[in-house]
C-alpha cells in the first residue's frame, strides 16, 4: 500500500507516493532527483545525508518518508539563493575545506543549522555540532575554520 | 627553503590559493557522483555474498529468485569467462587478472567472508533483495585462515591449491600461502650488529584497517545490441577500469567507454574494479541499464582493505647513535588473492636513513579476508611504524633527542637510497630541522602527556599522462585530461595552464573527460596527478605557446627564431623590426581563422623524474591513566612538497593523511570472528576519527624543489599517512613509560598494558 | 511487496485502538518514536513486512511536565529537545546529558528517551541514568494504563516487559530530594558516535552537612541489562562522598558488573572501567548536591 504524502520540500509544495518503509533519503533522490543529500552508510553514523526536517538536523535516512506529512524539509539544494551562495558555502570554497566533496553537502546543512542555533558557536562546539558528519579526506581543521569563519561573517553581517 | 623558479621567471600564479574550478557544484549538491546517475528502463542491482571466510560452492539454485516479480537478470561465476593468469597493469597495487576475475564474481570457491556468490538486477532495490534471500547456495566450509602465523604455518590448510611462492630460488615442490618472498641486503649485517654498542629488537603488529572513503563503490552499466557499453562509475582510473572490466569479460577495448563520475574519496580503495564487469553482464542478460552502489556493510566486507602486517625490526648503533645495523622481516596480508603491498614495504621499511649495513625480506601472505587493495603510500605505514617506533626507542635508551638522533643517520643528497638509486634534492634534513625549530616542539608538557616524532616517506610515481588545451575565440582555455579530481587537482591544472599561458587562472576550465575524449591516462594515485598530468598540463601550454610564437611570426612576417614568449605575450626579439605591439594570448585567439586554425595544444608523457617526499610529524597526546584513553591534544605534519601550486590542498593532503594515521593508530581495525566474519563493517563501530576527536592539525610546508618537474613538484598525497603511526605511538609511550608495539592503541590494550607495567 | 503500511494517530485513544485492531487482525505492528535504532534495525536485522505505528503526533508522547511532583516526560521527545530545556537539566543534570549522548546532533534531532528504553539495548545511554533517578514507565494498552519501574521494563537484550498492543506513552521520575543532584557517565573510545563501552548513572541527597542520605547507583553495558547496584548506593550513603567512600562504591559496582567480551571493550575492561565510571559519576553528583555546578 502506498502512502500519499504532501509536505514542503526547500519551499515548494512537494506530493508524492511511496511505500511505508521508504526513507526520506529515498525519495529525495529517487523519486524527487534531488541527489545532492548522499548515502554514506544508510545507518545514520556519517551525516552525508544530513537534512533540515522543520528546521531540525536529521539524518534523512534515519526517517520515512511518510513521516512528512505536513511537514517542511531543507536540502542542500535549498541553502543558496538564486543570487549568492550561503557564508557557510562561499567559506567552505574559500578555505578549501574539500577534497572530494561527498560529505559537503551534509556538512553545508549541519553548518547552516549551527549557526542558526548558535551565531558564535566555539571551536569546540562547532567540532561536537559535526561530528555525526564525517569526512576522511579533510583531518577536519578546513572545516572547522570555514564554518567558524562563516559564523563570523555572519554576525559581522548582522550587527 | 628553496623557491622553484619557472622558465618566465618568478610565478604570477603558482603558490595562490584560488577556489577550485568545480567548487560550487559540489557546494550546492550540484556534482554527480558514483550513485547519482540515472537511465529511463534502469535496474538496481543487489549482490548475494557468501556468509562463509572459506568453502566450496557446491550448487546455486536461481529458480525460485528468477520467479520474484520484477526480477530481470541473475549472474553467478558460470557467466564469467574464463580469465587467464597475467599480471595486472595500471591500478595501485599488484595482483593478477586471473584472480581479479574471480574476486568479482565466485567461481568454484568462496575465500572471505562477503565474497560475490551472485547477483540479481530488478526494477526495483526491494525486488532484488528479495530475489537475493530466495537464491540457495549449498556450501562446504573449507578450514579458515584469519592471521599470518597461521598461514605461514607449514601444515597450513591451502587458499589456492596452485599457488607456489615466487622470489625463491627455486620453485617449491609444493604450493603455499606465501604468494612471494622478496629480499634487500646491502653490506655485512652480522659485522654490523656486531659492532653495535646498543640493539633494539621487537615485533610489531598493525591490523586491518580500511580506507574508509565516504562514498561507497558505486556505477550505473548500460550495455547496447551493438555490443557496445558504457559505464559511469566513481573511480580513481577510468582507464583502469576500462582494461581491467574489458579484461574481466573478455571484451575489446574499443567496446568499452568509462565515464568517471565525481568521486566521493578513495585513497587507494578506488583503483580496481568490483562492480563494474557485474553491472555490464547483468545489463547485457536483462538488455537494460543497471546501477549497482554497495551499501557500507559491503564496502568494509567486499572491497579492499588496507594489509595487517606482522614486522620483526632489530636495529644496532653505536653510544653516539650512528646506525650499525638494521634488519627486518616484514610480513603482509595479502587476503584472499595474491598482491600485497610487501614489496614498497620491504623498498621502504629502511629509506629514510643512511646505514652501512641492512637485510629486509618479506612475505606476501594470503589468508581468508577481502583482497587488499591500495591506501596510501601502500605498504609504508606498516613498515614505518616498526621502524620509527624502534628509533625512537633508540632515542631513550641512549638518553638523545629523537630529532637529534634521526639527524645523525639522515639520508641526504648524494646518499644511496635502501631501495636503489642515489637521492638528490631531498628535503629529509630540512623536515628534521624545521621539526626541531618549530614551537610546538618546545610547548610545555602537562602530566599524563607525551610528545611523539617521526619520519614520514613515499618514492611517489611518474608514469603516464595526458592533456589538451583547447583555447577559445576570446583567448580563455578549456583543460581536458583523464585523472578523476579526488581532492582539488582541477585547482592545480587551471593555476598550472593559467600560468603556462599568460591567462587568470579564472579564465581556465578544466574538464575531467571520459576514455573516449580523453588520451590515455594512468590512475588518480600514487602522488601523481599534479606531477605527472601537471607536467602534461605544461606541456600542452607550452606546445600552444609554441605554435603562438609562429602564428605572430606569420603575422609579423618574420622568422619564428626572431619571437619570444615573454610575461604571456609573444614579442619580437630585441633587434627585430617588428612594428606590431607585442600579441596576448587573446590577440592571437581572436585572429585564429587567419593564422591557421583553431589552437589546441597536446601533451603525452610518460613522466620521470618523479621526486621522493619525506616529512615530520611531531604529536602530542594526553593518557587517562584510568581507562586507557589517548587524547591527541596538539598535531604537526611538516613536509617537503618540492613546490606548493595550491598550497591549501597541500596541507589539506598532509592533514588528512595525517588524521587517518591517527585513526590507524588509536582504534581503527578490523574486528573477525573466530569463523572469520567481521564483526564491525560499520562506521558505528569501525572508528574513524570524527571532528571531535582532533585538534587542528598544524602544517608546514618545506618546499625543496624536485628537479624532475619544471616546476618543482613532488607528489603530496601519500606521504602524509606514513609518520603518525609511529609518532602517536612514540606520544603514548612517553606519555606512560610504556612501549606499545601494536596498533590500534585502544583504551583496552593501553589500560591492559598500564596494569601488567604495575605487575 | 508494499505489505508494509504506517498510520500516525494523533490521540493516546486512537492509538490504543489501532494497535488492538491490529492485534486483532494478527497484522505485526511496529511502534515508531524516534527511529534511530528501529529503522536500522528493520533494514539490516528484521526486514519482515509490518505495519509501522508513529507516535510522535499524539500530544502526551511529546510533552516534557516539570511540577512539584517530578518530571513526566513523553517517550518520543527527541533528545535535541530534551537538553533544550533547562529548567530539566537543572534538576536531572545526568538524564540530560546521557540523553544528550545518543549519537550525533543528527541523531538527537530524532533519537527519543522512551525510544532508547525501548529498544532495551545492554548500552542504552538512558537506562542507567533513569534507573538512577528511580524513573517509572507510563504504558498505555489495551487493559488500560499501567506503570513499572525502570528496572523491571528491561527483561533481557532488545527485549522489553511490553505486552501486545501495549506502548510507552512517558516516562515519570520522581521530585528532586533537597541538595540532590545525578550525574551519568559513559566510557568511548571516541569523543562522540560510540556506544557506550560502560556506563554509570548515580543520584545522590545530602543533608545539610553534606552527608549522603541516599544513594541511587546503576551501571550499563557490562550485563544484559543496566543494573541497579543497592551495594554500591550502601557505599555511599552515611558517608561525605570522600575519595573512600567512592572508591568503595566503584569496587561495588566492578564486582556487581557481569560484562562480555566483544568488539566493544574486553570483560576485563569493562569490570575496571565501571568502577573508574561510578566513582567519578559519583563526585560529580556530590558537588552538584553540593550546590556548585548544576
Amino acid at each position: 500500500m502506498k502512502q500519499q504524502v504532501s509536505s514542503t520540500v526547500n519551499g515548494e509544495p512537494v506530493e508524492f507516493l511511496c511505500a511505508a518503509d521508504e526513507t526520506l533519503l529515498e525519495v529525495l533522490r529517487d523519486r524527487l532527483s534531488l541527489t545532492g543529500t548522499k548515502e554514506g552508510c544508510g545507518t545514520g553514523d556519517c551525516g552525508a545525508c544530513s537534512v533540515l526536517l522543520d528546521d531540525r538536523l536529521v539524518c534523512s535516512c534515519l526517517v520515512f518518508a511518510a513521516e512528512l506529512e505536513g511537514r517542511s524539509v531543507t536540502t542542500v539544494e535549498g541553502i543558496a539563493t538564486p543570487q549568492a551562495l550561503h557564508p557557510v558555502q562561499q567559506k567552505l570554497l574559500e578555505h578549501a575545506a574539500l577534497q572530494c566533496g561527498i560529505c559537503t553537502p551534509g556538512v553545508v546543512v549541519a553548518a547552516k543549522a549551527l549557526i542558526d542555533a548558535n551565531p558564535e558557536p566555539t571551536e569546540e562546539e562547532t567540532r561536537y555540532w559535526l561530528a555525526g558528519n564525517l569526512c576522511r579526506c579533510t583531518g577536519y581543521d578546513k572545516i572547522i575554520r570555514a564554518v567558524m569563519d562563516a559564523a563570523a561573517e555572519m554576525r559581522g553581517a548582522t550587527s | 627553503m628553496s623557491e622553484a623558479i619557472s622558465e618566465a621567471g618568478a610565478f604570477r600564479q603558482i603558490g595562490t590559493r584560488p577556489i577550485r574550478p568545480d567548487g560550487l557544484d559540489k557546494v550546492t549538491g550540484r556534482a554527480n557522483f558514483g550513485a547519482d546517475f540515472s537511465l529511463p528502463g534502469m535496474l538496481h542491482g543487489r549482490f548475494l555474498r557468501s556468509p562463509h571466510a572459506h568453502a566450496r560452492i557446491r550448487s546455486i539454485d536461481i529458480t525460485a529468485a528468477l520467479a520474484v516479480p520484477g526480477v530481470k537478470a541473475i549472474v553467478t561465476g558460470k557467466d564469467f569467462p574464463d580469465v587467464a593468469p597475467g599480471d595486472i597493469e595500471g591500478g595501485e597495487g599488484g595482483g593478477d587478472y586471473h584472480d581479479m576475475a574471480v574476486n568479482v564474481m565466485a567461481r568454484d570457491k568462496v575465500l572471505y567472508h562477503g565474497h560475490a556468490v551472485a547477483a540479481v538486477a530488478a526494477t526495483s532495490t526491494r525486488a532484488a533483495e528479495e530475489a537475493v534471500r530466495l537464491i540457495e547456495v549449498e556450501y562446504e566450509p573449507l578450514p579458515v585462515l584469519l592471521d599470518i602465523d597461521s598461514a605461514m604455518a607449514p601444515d597450513a590448510p591451502l587458499l589456492h591449491d596452485h599457488l607456489y611462492t615466487e622470489g625463491l630460488p627455486e620453485k617449491p615442490a609444493r604450493p603455499s600461502n606465501v604468494a612471494q618472498v622478496m629480499e634487500s641486503t646491502r653490506g655485512d649485517i652480522e659485522a654490523g650488529f656486531a659492532e653495535a654498542d646498543v640493539i633494539i629488537e621487537r615485533t610489531y603488529l598493525t591490523p586491518t584497517v580500511h580506507q574508509g572513503y565516504i562514498e561507497p563503490h558505486a556505477c550505473l552499466a548500460r550495455w547496447g545490441q551493438d555490443e557496445q557499453s558504457t559505464v559511469w562509475c566513481s573511480t580513481q582510473g577510468s582507464f583502469d577500469v576500462r582494461s581491467m572490466t574489458a579484461r574481466v569479460l573478455d571484451m575489446s577495448i574499443s567496446r568499452l567507454k568509462v565515464i568517471p563520475t565525481e568521486i566521493g574519496g578513495g585513497f587507494g580503495g578506488k583503483t580496481t574494479v568490483y562492480l563494474e564487469p557485474v553491472a555490464i553482464l547483468l545489463s547485457r542478460k536483462s538488455g537494460r541499464p543497471v546501477k549497482l552502489v554497495m551499501t557500507r556493510e559491503e564496502v568494509f566486507r567486499a572491497s579492499g582493505p588496507a594489509s595487517a602486517s606482522k614486522i620483526k625490526l632489530k636495529i644496532g648503533a653505536k653510544k653516539d647513535g650512528r646506525l650499525t645495523a638494521m634488519s627486518a622481516w616484514l610480513a603482509y596480508e595479502a587476503g584472499a588473492f595474491k598482491g600485497s603491498p610487501m614489496v614498497p614495504g620491504v623498498m621502504c621499511v629502511f629509506a629514510p636513513y643512511d646505514v652501512p649495513a641492512f637485510k629486509a625480506v618479506g612475505y606476501d601472505v594470503l589468508v581468508n579476508k577481502p583482497k587488499v587493495a591500495a591506501y596510501r603510500a601502500p605498504g609504508a605505514p606498516q613498515a614505518l611504524f616498526a621502524t620509527e617506533s624502534a628509533m625512537d626507542e633508540l632515542a631513550r635508551v641512549l638518553n638523545m633527542d629523537p630529532i637529534e638522533l634521526r639527524l645523525k643517520n639522515a639520508v641526504r643528497d648524494g646518499s644511496q637510497a635502501s631501495y636503489g638509486p642515489k637521492f638528490n634534492a631531498i628535503g629529509m634534513e630540512a623536515c628534521l630541522q624545521a621539526a626541531r625549530e618549530h614551537p610546538n616542539y618546545k610547548r610545555p608538557l602537562g602530566p599524563n602527556q607525551g610528545r611523539g616524532v617521526a619520519v614520514g616517506f613515499w618514492f611517489n610515481v611518474g608514469m603516464q599522462s595526458s592533456a589538451e588545451i583547447h583555447i577559445n575565440e576570446d583567448g580563455t582555455a578549456t583543460v581536458i585530461e583523464g585523472n578523476p579530481d579526488i581532492g582539488g587537482s582541477r585547482a592545480s591544472m587551471a593555476l598550472m595552464a593559467a600560468e603556462e599561458l599568460g591567462i587568470p587562472y579564472q579564465d581556465v576550465r578544466v574538464l575531467v573527460a571520459d576514455t573516449e575524449a580523453a588520451g590515455f591516462t594512468n590512475v588518480t594515485g600514487g602522488s601523481r596527478v599534479t606531477f605527472a598530468t601537471g607536467m602534461a598540463v605544461i606541456e600542452a601550454a607550452r606546445d600552444i605557446i609554441s605554435q603562438l610564437k609562429a602564428r605572430a611570426a606569420a603575422l609579423w612576417n618574420v622568422d619564428v627564431e626572431m619571437v619570444d614568449w615573454v610575461d604571456g605575450k609573444v614579442v619580437a626579439r630585441p633587434g627585430v623590426n617588428v612594428e606590431a605591439d607585442p600579441l596576448t594570448l587573446a590577440d592571437i585567439a581572436g585572429q585564429a581563422a587567419k593564422t591557421g586554425g583553431p589552437l589546441l595544444g597536446r601533451a603525452s608523457l610518460n613522466a620521470r623524474g618523479a621526486g621522493p617526499s619525506f616529512s615530520v610529524n611531531l604529536c602530542d597526546v594526553e593518557v587517562d591513566p584510568d581507562t586507557g584513553k589517548v587524547d591527541v591534544i596538539s598535531y604537526t605534519a611538516i613536509q617537503d612538497a618540492g613546490k606548493a601550486i595550491h598550497p591549501s590542498y597541500v596541507e589539506g593532503q598532509m592533514q588528512g593523511g595525517a588524521v587517518q594515521g591517527i585513526g590507524w593508530a588509536l582504534n581503527e581495525e578490523y574486528i573477525f570472528s573466530a569463523e572469520g566474519i567481521m564483526e564491525n563493517a560499520g562506521f558505528l563501530d569501525y572508528r574513524i576519527p570524527v571532528a571531535s576527536d582532533l585538534p587542528m592539525i598544524d602544517t608546514q610546508i618545506i618546499e625543496i624543489a624536485n628537479p624532475g618537474h619544471p616546476y618543482g613538484v613532488r607528489g603530496v598525497g601519500e606521504t602524509p599517512i606514513v609518520a603518525p603511526l609511529a609518532a602517536v605511538a612514540n606520544a603514548v609511550n612517553a606519555a606512560t613509560g610504556l612501549q606499545m608495539t601494536e596498533l590500534p592503541m585502544s583504551p583496552p590494550r593501553i589500560l591492559a598494558a598500564l596494569e601488567a607495567a604495575k605487575g | 511487496m508494499d505489505s508494509f503500511a504506517f498510520q500516525a494517530p494523533t490521540s493516546l485513544d486512537a492509538a490504543v485502538a489501532l494497535l488492538a485492531e491490529q492485534r486483532q487482525a494478527s497484522v505485526r505492528t511496529q511502534i515508531l518514536a524516534g527511529g534511530t535504532d528501529m529503522i536500522v534495525q528493520m533494514r539490516s536485522v528484521d526486514r519482515a513486512p509490518r505495519m509501522i505505528v508513529d507516535i510522535k503526533r499524539i500530544p502526551e508522547t511529546r510533552s516534557i511536565q516539570l511540577g512539584e511532583d517530578g518530571l513526566i516526560l513523553g517517550s518520543a521527545v527527541a533528545g535535541a529537545e530534551l537538553s533544550a530545556r533547562d529548567d530539566v537539566a537543572a534538576i536531572y543534570p545526568g538524564l540530560v546529558e546521557a540523553a544528550d549522548l545518543i549519537g550525533s546532533t543528527q541523531i538527537q534531532g530524532r533519537a527519543s528517551v522512551g525510544g532508547n528504553l525501548c529498544n532495551a539495548s545492554p548500552a542504552g545511554d538512558t537506562i542507567p541514568a533513569l534507573i538512577a533517578n528511580s524513573a517509572i514507565c507510563q504504558i498505555a494498552g489495551p487493559g488500560g494504563w499501567r506503570e513499572l519501574a525502570v528496572e523491571d521494563f528491561v527483561v533481557g537484550v532488545g527485549r522489553n516487559a511490553l505486552e501486545p498492543g501495549e506502548f510507552l506513552v512517558a516516562l515519570r521520575l520522581p521530585a528532586a530530594q533537597p541538595r540532590s543532584a545525578d550525574a551519568y557517565l559513559r566510557f568511548i573510545p571516541r569523543t562522540e558516535m560510540d556506544i557506550a563501552v560502560a556506563s554509570a548513572g548515580v543520584r545522590v541527597a545530602l543533608d545539610e552537612n553534606g552527608v549522603c542520605t541516599a544513594a541511587r547507583v546503576a551501571i550499563g553495558a557490562v550485563a544484559v541489562t543496566a543494573l541497579l547496584v543497592p551495594e554500591a548506593a550502601e557505599a555511599l550513603i552515611g558517608t561525605r562522598l570522600d575519595d573512600a567512600a567512592c572508591a568503595a562504591a566503584a569496587a561495588a559496582s566492578s564486582a556487581a558488573a557481569r560484562p562480555i567480551s566483544d568488539k566493544r571493550g574486553t570483560e576485563t575492561y569493562r569490570r575496571q572501567v565501571v568502577g573508574v565510571l561510578t566513582r567519578r559519576a559519583a563526585v560529580i553528583a556530590r558537588d552538584r548536591a553540593l550546590g556548585g555546578q548544576a
